[in-house]
């Protein structure tokens, strides 16, 4: 079940090539993941829209094989 | 698959505020779901909380009703707000209380 976080990082910025990704293995075993996404393609759109932009990346991944993945968007300064 | 959705229409709106969780609020099942649960009892709202894993309709008619692909999923008056992480940004912005009091929902006794 688990993912290499190379792979999420690949998918997410594939589909938001402007993106700052930042992937974190939160508990060491290529499974718990903590992802930073911050993306001018954010600017204008509600938390949930940002979220779906990336949960959309990782083109139905997320829930099945990434279930244990936290996402945090934002727009860069 | 329209019966699940009335259903799910139907709680979000007989109810305030409503969290989709896996587990209850004494016994989450999952980590997400028990952060979901520290949140809101940290806002002091009362809500409704809906085990999804005991009723796979609900499991799965809540995803495609909100095109959200986890649990937990909170809605307030009707509305999607988001999943355990968009609850923790708000929350830590104080986003979440406000909005909370602004729509002016009940608090818990």
């Amino acid at each position: 079940m688990a993912m290499p976080a190379a792979e999420i990082e690949a998918l997410i910025r594939a589909a938001l090539p402007d993106a700052d990704v930042v992937i974190e293995d939160l508990a060491g075993d290529g499974d718990h993941y903590r992802a930073r996404v911050t993306s001018p393609s954010f600017a204008g759109r509600s938390r949930v829209q940002q979220h779906k932009l990336v949960y959309d990346a990782l083109g139905g991944r997320m829930g099945g094989e990434l279930h244990a993945l936290q996402v945090l968007t934002a727009v860069p300064n | 698959m329209s019966d699940i959705n009335a259903r799910l229409s139907q709680l979000v709106t007989d109810n305030d505020v409503v969290l989709f969780m896996k587990g209850t609020p004494l016994f989450p099942q999952c980590g997400f779901s028990s952060r979901a649960v520290a949140i809101l009892d940290h806002c002091g709202v009362a809500y409704e909380s809906i085990d999804v894993l005991q009723d796979m309709e609900v499991r799965q008619g809540i995803k495609a009703f909100s095109d959200w692909p986890t649990i937990p999923q909170l809605y307030v008056k009707g509305e999607f707000v988001g999943g355990s992480d968009i609850l923790m940004e708000m929350y830590e912005a104080g986003e979440l209380q406000q909005m909370l009091t602004e729509k002016q929902v009940a608090r818990a006794v």
